[in-house]
């Protein structure tokens, strides 16, 4: 059994709570049914369902905290991995950032949970494959793609008394289109919360019209260009630079968020006055567990508004230090935007570049968080309102803080993955498709 | 996967580094102990048997238990240590010409039949829908066999304190040299393979790994500046020893900088990041432009890692990995016109034989014992990397020995071996090559890297940069990076100094598939220089 209900998993860590000796316990129980089908070449590759359940039990003497899991549920094995977390503990140093168990919380559930996720078979998986193979096969194209679908339960129990227990399930696809002689590539990835809001048959079109666009690119000079990010190829961008809201790196000095002469950035006009991004555990369209990985509860919070940065993130620790509130540690972004879609954003741009994706991003210098990556799968050069030929491919040098001073319009937000889709992220993502002026492409890419 | 959980370390150097962690933890002490072999046999028997009788033309059963331990230590604390074990049962077999794979954690006789049994339905099932039957290249069995990393001292048998202990001192040497912050980590890495196959082999592999990383930072708060310098260590097919600090495999460069060979001293080098990283603090910018670039091993490993290493792939070259790293520019046809991949200075050759490396092993996780050849010979392509099931689309005969799993869970595929450059001939040492250099840049240690799914343009970073002017190092500069298109930066390459430089460079933690795995590769290397490398300046003003 890797799904518990929560009876049965607040009974089962109940157990393991009593069974402790330590000054403090706490227990997680973590269990998923995830399953996948793999094609590339239009040909299914593998396919598989994978079920696991992991306790992990953390143990506190004083300041030392030692950390044991396991995965067998007999009362033998929940004995030894509660004596086995409280060895660790004893052994361990004392850390002088320890912070005690968390005092009984009040959770409001939020909707992470969909049946229809929930009832994936693997005949749905092989039409996913199916629906997305043959159109390509027909149309002289090479598909490749993934799905991942999952359903997940987390609870969390401490010696002090807290409890917590929610459902989740997960679903992303992606497909990859390159025409048959090699020359056009295109993508599309969708990541939903119920399976009816997946279409398939409809989404590979998307992947087939971008590879069949993009045949025979030109190459424009690099520079710097008007550009329309469709929401993916802005994904990679805005959450790299939000892993950078941490209050105490910012103190520390080694932040864009560090204040010249010591202290943060909080409340500085940073980005363009049109930017604003909150978090919030129960965004009807990107909901996650309302508790972070400490258990913390996690709130609606503004991170930028109006482009002033409203609220930084304080670990227990680092807010206790400063006389600051902790909150949970963010579990989605959710950006502003307006109401048009990419096309119509399309459709009022004199002259730019319009990017369906982008790839292999890494920092460059932390210092300003500039990124580098390319472009990828359908870069299209807009002149009057329309895509008027392909282009090749670019590197990109440039920094989302950058970027965000340099809006021209943003447009309708859309759901994205956590660690689907682009990969690019572990929080799911609610992002606009943006138009932005000035950024940096540094060089050509010959990479279809 | 059977069982995956993820650790994201904190710290600017490895932000958003996240690690894959199999297996349920486990006391320190357990990690010392391996399963009996005779059991191991029987396990793998009771499956071949199964397979066979469920019709499978080929089995292979792969019984594996998977040892890690991580340290993760900041400035004058630990903040976790993590053991970890994961042990079961892979049972991979042909039936109908096609695969199936199942896996289990019931480490019994029963168990492991059961499995087979499943990966014979699965690809029973798999097989009306396949095109081609799979071709599996010949392996002659060999019977029962044995082999392990040739380490002096167990990581796994040291004991916690000592490591943490370890760290901690770095970290306060670093501290004490200047800077700001510091965090350091290590990770060991034990796996205990038994490999049978109905070819007839029982093979018995204990292979060690491990690597220190750490990242010091200097902040100058009065002008807001923060720049950071990593560890130049390398991950390596070693065990503890690696840590002894012996002075005969320091390399002290022209400049001064030192690096090392096959043994580190962490503290030393701690010592030297803090240094660094508050002189990079006051170096001047890189005026961008073309230079000569002369590359370190601890930096150029990564620069073949990604242009050479992953675009010779074959399956990324056939397009399996289409939708997620991407394929490759070196297709099938470049092979057949002998396409000029580099200068005749550049003999690019895999492996998973040199000792000490990351792929080192004898045998590969299909059974194939592991070998030599080359990718680039004379700087024309010869040649990719292909498992048993490729072998036939590039003509050859046999695999080579480059098939790898991460998990006795994780069906085994194509995976890249070490991949490195061969030495110059001629007698050629760092501080010769560099007085040739009128206008050029030495780079050390490696830093950001990026590279288009095709694996054509790429950009790198580095730890330290030094100008080099008329053949002299001028000294500290900053924000470098340099750009590149593959086959023209492998053509620019003009000398390569010989083997008394050789060292490797690595990747611990490399990932590729969906569902991802991970896998551990080398990359050895002289000092090289390519001529009229494009470089930015990456320095940025915000608002």
């Amino acid at each position: 059994m890797s799904m518990y209900n929560e009876a049965d998993a607040r009974a089962l860590l109940d157990k393991v709570v009593k069974l402790s000796k330590a000054d403090e316990c706490t227990a997680t129980l973590e269990g998923s049914v995830k399953g996948n089908a793999r094609f590339a070449l239009n040909n299914v590759s593998t396919s598989g369902i994978v079920s696991d359940t992991v306790l992990s039990v953390r143990s506190a003497y004083g300041k030392r905290l030692g950390t044991a899991t396991t995965n067998s549920y007999d009362d033998a094995s929940l004995e030894r991995v509660v004596r086995r977390a409280e060895e660790l503990a004893q052994l361990a140093p004392e850390n002088p950032e320890f912070m005690p168990a968390l005092e009984t919380q009040a959770y409001k559930p939020s909707p992470t949970f969909n049946a229809s996720v929930a009832g994936i078979t693997p005949e749905y998986r092989a039409k996913v494959a199916a629906d997305s193979i043959a159109p390509c096969r027909a149309a002289k194209m090479v598909a490749a793609g993934f799905l991942a679908d999952g359903q997940s339960f987390v609870a969390i129990a401490n010696s002090k008394g807290n409890f917590g227990y929610q459902q989740a399930t997960s679903l992303d696809y992606t497909c990859t289109v390159r025409t048959d002689d090699e020359r056009g590539s295109g993508w599309v990835g969708r990541n939903v919360n119920d399976a009816g809001q997946l279409d398939v048959a409809a989404e590979v079109r998307t992947a087939m019209g971008k590879a069949g666009r993009s045949v025979d690119a030109k190459a424009l000079e690099p520079g710097k260009y008007t550009v329309i990010l469709e929401p993916e190829a802005a994904a990679g961008l805005i959450s790299f630079m939000m892993r950078f809201f941490d209050a105490r790196q910012a103190d520390e000095g080694r932040s864009f968020l560090s204040r010249k002469g010591g202290g943060n950035r909080l409340g500085e006009q940073v980005f363009d006055t049109r930017v604003s991004i909150h978090t919030d555990p129960w965004d009807p369209v990107v909901p996650v567990l309302p508790w972070d990985g400490e258990g913390l509860p996690r709130e609606k919070m503004a991170l930028v508004d109006k482009g002033k940065v409203a609220n930084l993130e304080y670990s227990r620790y680092w807010a206790k230090l400063k006389d600051k509130r902790a909150v949970g540690s963010p579990g989605n972004i959710v950006m502003a935007g307006g109401n048009k879609s990419t096309d119509e954003l399309v459709r009022g741009t004199k002259k730019g570049i319009l990017v369906t994706r982008t790839w292999y991003i890494r920092m460059v210098d932390p210092q300003t968080v500039l990124l580098t990556g390319l472009t990828r799968d359908g870069t299209f050069y807009v002149e009057d309102g329309e895509i008027r030929y392909p282009v090749k491919n670019f590197r990109f040098n440039e920094s989302p803080v950058i970027m965000l001073n340099n809006v021209e319009e943003l447009g309708r937000p859309v759901r994205l993955g956590a660690g689907g889709g682009g990969g690019q992220s572990s929080r799911l993502l609610s992002i606009p498709p943006m138009k932005l002026r000035d950024f940096t492409f540094t060089s050509i890419s010959d990479a279809v | 996967m059977d069982r995956r959980d993820f650790l994201t370390i904190g710290g600017l150097g490895l932000a958003g580094l996240v690690l894959p962690i199999q297996g349920r933890a486990v006391a320190a002490e357990e990690l010392l102990s391996t399963l009996d072999v005779s059991l191991k046999k029987a396990i793998a028997d009771a499956a071949l048997e199964a397979a066979t009788k469920a019709g499978a033309s080929y089995c292979d059963v792969r019984v594996g238990r998977y040892l890690r331990q991580f340290v993760l230590t900041r400035e004058n604390r630990v903040e976790n240590t993590v053991n970890t074990e994961s042990t079961g049962i892979g049972v991979r077999v042909i039936v109908n010409g096609t695969w199936g794979f199942a896996a289990t954690s019931d480490l019994t006789k029963d168990g492991a039949a059961t499995a087979a049994a499943q990966a014979a339905a699965i690809a029973r099932a798999n097989s009306r829908a396949r095109t081609e039957p799979v071709q599996l290249a010949k392996v002659k069995g060999v019977g029962e066999v044995a082999w392990r990393t040739p380490i002096r001292k167990n990581a796994m048998a040291v004991p916690l304190k000592d490591k943490a202990e370890l760290l901690l001192a770095v970290n306060a040497a670093a501290l004490k040299a200047g800077a700001n912050f510091v965090s350091s980590n290590m990770f060991a890495i034990n796996e205990q393979k038994y490999f049978a196959s109905t070819d007839g082999s029982y093979i018995d592999q204990d292979i060690h790994r491990i690597w220190v990383p750490f990242t010091v930072t200097a902040v100058d708060q009065a002008s807001g500046r923060f720049r950071t310098r990593d560890g130049l260590s390398a991950p390596m097919g070693m065990g503890y020893e690696y840590l002894d600090g012996d002075a005969p495999a320091k390399f002290v460069l022209p400049n001064g900088v030192v690096t090392y060979g096959n043994s580190y001293d962490m503290v030393e080098d701690a010592i030297a990041a803090a240094q660094h990283a508050r002189e990079k603090l006051k170096a001047p910018s890189v005026k961008p432009g073309k230079y000569d670039l002369v590359l370190d091993p601890s930096h150029l490993w990564l620069t073949i890692h990604e242009s050479v290493g992953h675009p010779l792939e074959l399956d990324r070259v056939l397009g399996y990995e289409a939708n997620f790293a991407g394929t490759s520019f070196a297709t099938l046809d470049k092979l057949k016109s002998r396409f000029r991949y580099g200068s005749d200075q550049v003999t690019l050759f895999a492996d998973r034989i040199q000792p000490h490396s990351l792929g080192a092993a004898e045998y590969d996780d299909e059974g194939v014992k592991t070998q030599r050849w080359d990718l680039v010979k004379d700087g024309i392509l010869v040649n990719y990397q292909a498992i048993r099931d490729q072998a036939h689309i590039i003509g050859a005969e046999a695999s080579h020995g480059c098939c790898y799993a991460d998990s006795w869970s994780s069906v085994q595929f194509q995976r890249m071996a070490n991949v490195s450059l061969a030495p110059g001939a001629g007698k050629l040492g760092v501080a010769d090559l560099i007085k040739d250099v009128e206008n050029g840049i030495y780079i050390i240690g490696d830093g950001s890297f990026s590279i288009d799914q095709q694996r054509y343009n790429a950009q790198f970073g580095g730890q330290l940069f030094y100008e080099i002017k008329d053949g002299r190092i001028t000294g500290m500069i900053e924000d470098v990076a340099y750009q590149i298109r593959t086959p023209e930066f492998w053509n620019s390459c003009a000398a390569v100094c010989d083997a008394g430089d050789y060292r490797f460079g690595g990747s611990f933690f490399d990932g590729k598939g969906q569902p991802s795995q991970s896998s551990a590769v080398s990359h050895g290397s002289s000092t090289a220089r390519f001529n009229g490398v494009n470089v930015i300046n990456t320095a940025r003003k915000l608002g």
